[in-house]
């Protein structure tokens, strides 16, 4: 290579290479560029931040990262000038989950810094690949609580797979590097490279790529093959199989192997809330969500099955209900990258540690294998049973009896008017629930939304990155009146920077799950749910605080209402009509509609209950 | 209780001990004792710590390490295969007329006196945390005025070692 930039071809495909799944530090070492003398380390982040294949950045400048936007002005690198920190942070995990790509955001010391907080733990919670850099005051200024200091490392050590403080401007190609792999391979995850002020403004030589110091850091992606073949003996004996999907099989990319192991198998298939998509919910093999929400079938295949194979997933107590009774009679076979998550929860009979792709694609021969020895299990007494569950507990809703619109109805008309094709993010609640239940999503990276965590104001943040990283694909934000007022802001940021997402507000006005709690659980004691303005009898006024639809167009937006069934269609296809500017509906719904089916917080998943007081019969005793 | 010593190597790095120690601290675990210091190779540090968990727990902690980036690696110590040993600084009360008794069981525990004067005596001593205990056992009646213990620092017993050739074998990564 001639070329003094580092930005060459070979570079750039190492680059693409260190954002993807399969880095290794030597695709990063196949390329070579003639260093470069005498520039600022804010040049070398920029110029680090180019060479790793960066496309945009979510950010917003302050004092101590200042120097940095000065050689970004220039940069192909593009910058979302958001409104709040916490937006930058989901903006980058929606793209990162959209594209499979590492997201990026940025922001000043302190303040700037703790706003990214939030986002950080849900990246860490979610496993979504992020890398955050933040400014810093000065070296000398470090530990003197100077002007918007904050110990960011400190802080976010816990909610960080890794952090860095650098201390010198030439280690900054080496930790940006660095972040970007331990971001994106192994069990992914946010990563926060912290520079202070001075280190932005040093001196410095730059030269790609760097060498990756990281000796302690070897992810286990390579199944080990006898505990495949034990797994593949169990599925191959077992008479009440259940395949337990996680988020791991999205992050592994593993969706094609999927799909073949569960034809291969002929077993059921149930996706967590973060696999959603992972497979196809159109198959008849997948009986959809399991969980505190999901719909009884899938949550009592689980409970009455003699083998669970878990991919990806990680025995989350909104998916086990009361661990003790979880599941009493299941072998369990686990497959995880990350050891620490197998045996956590649920002791594993079969622990598989290894990339949920590979792992999928050894256990396809070695089952094979079983059944050319004519193991082949059979399965018809188990699908009779599942097929009358299904038929007896399907997902389903009642429509309001005050004649207020249903919201189960405007998530359910929206994913069928927008397709499987469009990605759908949303906020933290009941809207999130009902969008899990109600939208059919058949392709992989079609669903984000904040599952560990539980973040209110995700969705639309989230969808304006996920907009971002694919701009010709129809983003829809499902968001709750409550989460919507936590991060709306950021609409402004996509009218006027142009990624046109749609968000479906289900105003129930209302902290609708809260409030669905104190139903059940606190004898309708409505205390601090109601976001409305009532009256003394707790009606609510007729006065929208906020209106909505205005409140869409002073943010630059396209505003809509509507209020009745007839016209819920028609809303939604004259949003979909749109694209030069983002969209809001407001869908003033009922408030008392709640979520179906339910395992109380700590009871047993045998207690699930099928609508309010309805308790299914499962025919013990039939498999 | 169940009481394990985990030799963990580290990279020698600013911020690694508060990461271990936040860890536990996050994660439940409970710490009896942790001790850090220098290696024979200078990007190494060596900390030794002794967790109280029944082995289940045991398992996550030593995943949970094994996560951190920049942990190298982890071998459990097992009490009979290793050395083990913590030192003791102890300040006695040792009036003239108590002195001899105080220097007698000093020497019966192979202490040494490191700081005299006329009130008080300072002995130094090293041991298992069981010796240890015997001569503060011992030495309480005299009356201690102050005393420091450091955590127990241990390797393993033959020509085996962590970071060379024929190394320990590291407490499994896998499940």
């Amino acid at each position: 290579m001639t070329s003094t930039t580092p930005g060459g071809s070979a570079t750039r495909e190492a680059a693409e290479a260190l954002t993807g799944v399969e880095t290794t530090a030597r695709s990063v070492e196949e390329a070579a560029a003639e260093p470069l003398t005498g520039l600022t380390g804010a040049q070398s982040l920029v110029r680090s931040l180019e060479a790793v294949g960066v496309d945009v950045v979510f950010g917003i400048p302050g004092g101590a990262i200042l120097p940095a936007y000065d050689p970004l002005f220039d940069s192909r690198v593009r910058h979302v000038l958001v409104r709040h920190e916490q937006g930058a942070g989901h903006a980058a995990q929606g793209y990162a989950q959209a594209t499979g790509r590492v997201g990026v955001c940025m922001a000043t010391s302190g303040p700037g810094a703790t706003n990214l907080v939030t986002p950080l733990a849900d990246a860490y919670m979610d496993s979504v690949p992020i890398v955050a850099i933040t400014g810093q005051v000065p070296t000398a200024a470090i530990g003197t609580d100077a002007f918007q200091e904050a110990d960011i490392r400190g802080i976010t050590m816990p909610i960080t797979k890794h952090n860095f403080l650098v201390t010198d401007a030439r280690e900054i190609p080496q930790r940006i590097a660095e972040a970007f792999h331990l971001a994106a391979t192994g069990r992914p995850g946010p990563v926060l490279v912290d520079i202070p002020k001075d280190v932005l403004q040093a001196t410095t030589d730059f030269s790609w790529p760097p060498r990756l110091d990281l000796p302690g850091y070897k992810p286990t992606t390579r199944p080990h093959g006898k505990q495949v073949r034990e797994a593949a003996a169990l599925i191959a004996a077992a008479r009440r199989p259940v395949l337990y999907v996680g988020g791991g099989v999205l992050k592994a990319q593993a969706t094609a192997e999927l799909a073949e192991l569960v034809e291969l198998t002929g077993a059921p298939v149930v996706t967590t809330l973060m696999a959603r998509g992972a497979f196809p919910d159109s198959h008849p093999q997948n009986l959809g969500m399991p969980g505190m929400h999901g719909n009884v079938t899938a949550v009592t295949a689980l409970q009455k099955a003699d083998l669970i194979v878990t991919l990806g997933a990680r025995f989350d107590d909104r998916v086990t209900g009361q661990l003790s009774t979880f599941a009493p009679n299941a072998k369990v076979v686990h497959a995880d990258i990350d050891p620490a998550e197998i045996g956590k929860n649920r002791k594993a009979d079969v622990p598989i540690v290894g990339d949920a792709r590979e792992t999928i694609a050894e256990l396809l021969p070695a089952l094979r294998a079983e059944h050319e020895a004519g193991r082949t299990p059979d399965l018809t007494a188990w699908w009779a049973q599942l097929d009358d569950w299904r038929t007896r507990y399907p997902l389903g809703y009642d429509w309001p009896e005050d004649g207020s619109l249903s919201p189960q109805y405007v998530i359910e008309r929206l994913g069928a008017i927008a397709g499987p094709d469009a990605v759908y993010t949303s906020g933290v609640g009941q809207h999130q629930m009902w969008a899990a239940q109600f939208v059919r999503y058949e392709k992989p990276g079609t669903w984000l939304n904040s599952g560990g965590l539980g973040t209110m104001g995700y969705a639309v943040p989230a969808a304006m990155g996920a907009k971002y990283g694919c701009p010709d694909t129809t983003v829809w934000a499902i968001d709750g009146d409550g989460c919507f007022q936590m991060t709306n802001q950021e609409l402004a940021t996509c009218a006027i920077e142009g990624i046109p997402i749609k968000v479906a507000i289900i105003n129930n006005g209302n902290l609708g799950m809260v409030r669905q709690w104190q139903t059940l659980f606190y004898e309708g004691r409505y205390s601090n749910t109601k976001l409305h303005p009532v009256d003394a009898e707790g009606r609510p006024k007729p006065v929208r605080i906020p209106d909505f639809v205005a409140l869409a167009e002073a943010l630059g937006c396209v505003g809509l209402r509507c209020e009745s069934a007839d016209d819920v269609d028609a809303v939604i296809e004259k949003a979909m009509a749109i694209d030069d500017a983002p969209v809001v509906i407001d869908f003033v719904v009922g408030a008392d509609a709640q979520v179906w089916p339910m395992v109380a917080a700590g009871a047993s998943n045998d207690d699930i209950l099928a609508a309010r007081g309805l308790r299914p019969v499962f025919g013990d005793g039939q498999v | 209780m169940s009481r394990h010593t985990l030799s963990v190597l580290v990279e020698n790095k600013s911020g690694v001990l508060a990461r271990v120690s936040a860890l536990f601290s996050r994660r439940g675990f409970n710490i009896e004792s942790l001790a850090v210091g220098p290696t024979e190779n200078p990007d190494l540090s060596r900390m030794t710590i002794v967790a109280d968990a029944e082995s289940q727990p045991l398992e996550q902690i030593t995943k949970q390490l094994n996560k951190l980036i920049e942990v190298i690696k982890i071998v459990e110590l097992d009490s009979a295969a290793a050395v083990q040993r913590e030192l003791l600084l102890v300040k006695v009360r040792a009036p003239m007329a108590d002195r001899t008794q105080v220097l007698q069981t000093a020497e019966l525990f192979r202490a040494h006196v490191v700081d005299v004067n006329t009130d008080t005596v300072t002995l130094e001593a090293t041991g298992t945390p069981d010796k240890l205990q015997a001569l503060l056992a011992v030495l309480a009646p005299l009356g201690i005025k102050e005393m420091a213990q450091s955590g127990t620092v241990a390797l393993g017993r033959g020509p085996r070692s962590m970071s060379g050739a024929g190394t320990l074998r590291p407490v499994e990564r896998t499940a």
